[in-house]
């Protein structure tokens, strides 16, 4: 009985997927002889094929339910390998270790191409970092994160065009620019949550964006800023070789202090208000959490980030234009968020390796990426909306006993 | 007798042309425990959210005296100021952050006695570090005092339902109210949680907690509460000692019906 059931739900989907795939299947139009030719076998072929795969899709989806009905009745946590890892000291920190060595000696293993794809990740990493406070542990979603990295990009450019100023001195200033604007977008948005932020979240993400276009004195519209200075070295004079390999230890460095500070603000008094907020509102106001504050400092320190790494970008490029801050920019940030797992950052440092690193390296199926970037997400969502790491609570440990011997 | 810790004066609440509170008065005084009861929809939990912050009531008093301090006037302060001032409440739908753990709920109760912000989060001070530790030992003996401190580590959401109500209590509890506002502590609970839950408030009690109550089980009602006032569309028909108003006839007819009344 049931597996008739199963056998008609397949064959409706292979039927809706005939009906669905048709004009493009089986109907070939040739214009210029204007005839059109009519290809049934593949309507065959897209039908037996989607038949089976749905029939195989069932099946599977059978047997992880009562896997999971057996882990439930047995009381078992399900984990996977890298949260095991994650979770043990012991594994961890040699892992960490092995990490660190190769990531200081990759510009001795690679080309200089590999270094500047390497650094670009690097950038990514940060800026997912940045916005999982945002979206990950606070849960405001923003879609115009962009914008954040845009001002830190203009304010090393323009600060530099007019007062010279090197990229040391601006790095803290696009920082605290950066942190400035996420107070802005903060304040009339306070109210609002879900869809109505992400709407106007967005709106913030393409004024800043036009405003840059379209404000020539200002930002020299289009054309952009060129000649940018790359970070300097104690006043040596580097080869092109060697600042590329310089701004990779740098990035290097940035993303440390950027886990670091992340992780210790994830496990404050701060970082468990943001959870709260992201829980339950009006709960965590009852509790005495000042909804203010708490969400225009989420604000702020994600779009610090964004903001250093912006000046980063400004100096890796040397050159900068209204186009690389685009709406498509915040939507790969937000995708390497939610790939990697919202709130958790191996996470969204796996994420955005995964989102920077494979259209890189598939540049041979470049053809196809979009369609691949889509294929993932879709099975993503579908088979695990956690994330490739679901962000596993903190426990706490207390022993009374000891406490009291002390 | 010393002044009353809540006092509630002439409280109107307007929603369009509903009133939904109409001329309220109250008073809760040190150490008691206040019931406030009445028929579904007769406004109680609204009163709750005007006297916590969630609504600005149109007119009337909401006067909160600390002992010890001089008394404020609450109307118009938002909800966390409340909180802070020492008025803690529960809610009647439960309103636990599901995926935080036990103790973390707890732990954000003690966020308004706490002052760590970003720098002390990144630098680990020891002024922040010595806060922590205090946080997580005063969560602790909360949730021993509420008996929840084996789950300590577990998802607040996987609780069962009394476990989760007594959650709230323990979260509200952390934010050392002096007066702790309860909405319907025990909807849903089975005969023998609800009777824990009675130990538990007598308890708190005893320990010289105020407390405001919404309840709907009377037997719970009538074993603790000092006073009752009841109401019912929004306004007050009774108050007294919970003899004077389970004899009170408009008490009756707003239960029972006018039928019922003979």
């Amino acid at each position: 009985m049931n597996s008739f059931k199963e056998t008609k739900r397949s064959a409706l989907v292979s039927l809706w997927f005939m009906f669905l795939t048709f004009p493009v299947m089986v109907m070939k139009v040739d214009a210029i002889e204007k005839t059109v030719t009519w290809r049934w076998e593949n309507m065959a072929f897209i039908g037996i094929g989607s038949f089976i795969l749905s029939l195989f899709g069932r099946a599977f989806f059978e047997r992880q339910k009562s896997r999971r009905q057996r882990q439930i009745e047995q009381n078992i946590e399900k984990r996977n390998l890298i949260q095991i890892i994650i979770s043990h000291n012991k594994y961890l920190y040699p892992l960490a270790i092995a990490f660190f060595l190769f990531a200081l000696l990759f510009p001795h293993l690679f080309s200089t191409y590999q270094i500047n794809v390497m650094t670009t990740a690097l950038m990514y990493v940060v800026l997912g970092l940045g916005l999982n406070i945002v979206v990950g542990v606070a849960g405001l979603l923003d879609l115009g994160f962009v914008a954040f990295y845009a001002v830190g990009a203009y304010s090393y450019a323009l600060l530099n065009l007019h007062f010279g100023l090197g990229f040391w001195a601006v790095l803290p200033i696009g920082a605290i620019l950066a942190a400035m604007f996420g107070v802005l977008l903060g304040f009339p948005v306070l109210r609002l949550r879900g869809d109505y932020l992400a709407i106007v979240t967005l709106a913030f993400g393409e004024i800043i964006r036009l405003v840059l276009e379209n404000w020539n004195e200002f930002s020299q519209g289009p054309s952009g800023v060129s000649n940018i200075p790359r970070p300097g070295l104690f006043g040596i004079d580097l080869t092109l070789d060697q600042a590329i390999t310089y701004l990779y230890y740098l990035m290097i460095i940035m993303v440390l202090v950027t886990i670091f500070v992340v992780n210790r603000l994830q496990n404050s008094r701060l970082g468990r208000a943001w959870v709260a907020l992201r829980e339950d509102e009006i709960a965590c106001q009852a509790m005495g959490i000042d909804k203010t504050k708490t969400k225009l400092t989420a604000f702020a320190l994600g779009a610090t980030w964004a903001g250093m790494v912006g000046v980063i970008f400004a100096a890796k490029t040397t050159f900068i234009n209204p186009a690389s801050f685009t709406f498509l920019e915040s939507a790969i940030i937000l995708a390497i968020v939610v790939l990697g797992g919202m709130g958790s950052i191996v996470g969204v440092i796996i994420g955005a390796f995964i989102l920077i690193l494979l259209p890189e390296y598939l540049r041979a199926l470049s053809d196809y990426r979009m369609l691949a970037f889509g294929a993932i997400m879709v099975s993503m969502m579908v088979f695990r909306p956690q994330g490739i790491i679901s962000n596993v609570r903190r426990r706490y440990h207390y022993d009374p006993e000891k406490e009291r011997s002390e | 007798m010393s002044e009353p810790i809540l006092q509630i004066n002439n409280l109107c609440m307007n929603f369009g042309g509903i009133k939904a509170l109409d001329d309220l008065n109250l008073d809760v005084e040190q150490g008691e425990i206040v019931a406030l009861i009445g028929p579904n929809g007769a406004g109680k939990t609204t009163f709750f959210n005007c006297v916590t912050g969630i609504y600005n009531p149109t007119h009337g008093d909401v006067m909160l005296s600390p002992p010890g301090k001089p008394s404020i006037r609450l109307n118009g302060l938002k909800p966390n100021h409340v909180a802070e001032k020492g008025m803690a409440r529960t809610f009647q739908n439960i309103r636990l952050f599901q995926s935080m753990t036990v103790l973390e709920n707890v732990m954000i109760g003690r966020h308004c006695r706490t002052s760590a912000f970003i720098l002390g989060a990144i630098l680990r001070d020891r002024a922040t570090m010595q806060e922590e530790k205090q946080i997580l030992q005063k969560s602790y003996e909360i949730l021993q005092k509420m008996g929840l401190e084996k789950h300590m580590n577990e998802l607040a959401g996987n609780l069962s339902y009394g476990e989760q109500r007594r959650l709230e209590i323990a979260r509200a509890l952390a934010t050392e109210p002096f007066l702790l506002l309860l909405d319907e502590p025990a909807a849903g609970m089975n005969p023998q949680e609800t009777q824990d839950l009675e130990a538990m408030i007598n308890l708190l009690q005893q320990e010289g907690q105020s407390i405001l109550l919404i309840e709907h089980d009377m037997k719970l009602v009538m074993n603790l509460s000092d006073r009752i006032f009841v109401m019912d569309y929004g306004k007050q028909i009774a108050s007294g000692s919970p003899q004077e108003v389970r004899d009170n006839p408009a008490v009756i007819k707003a239960y029972l019906g006018d039928d019922s009344y003979a």
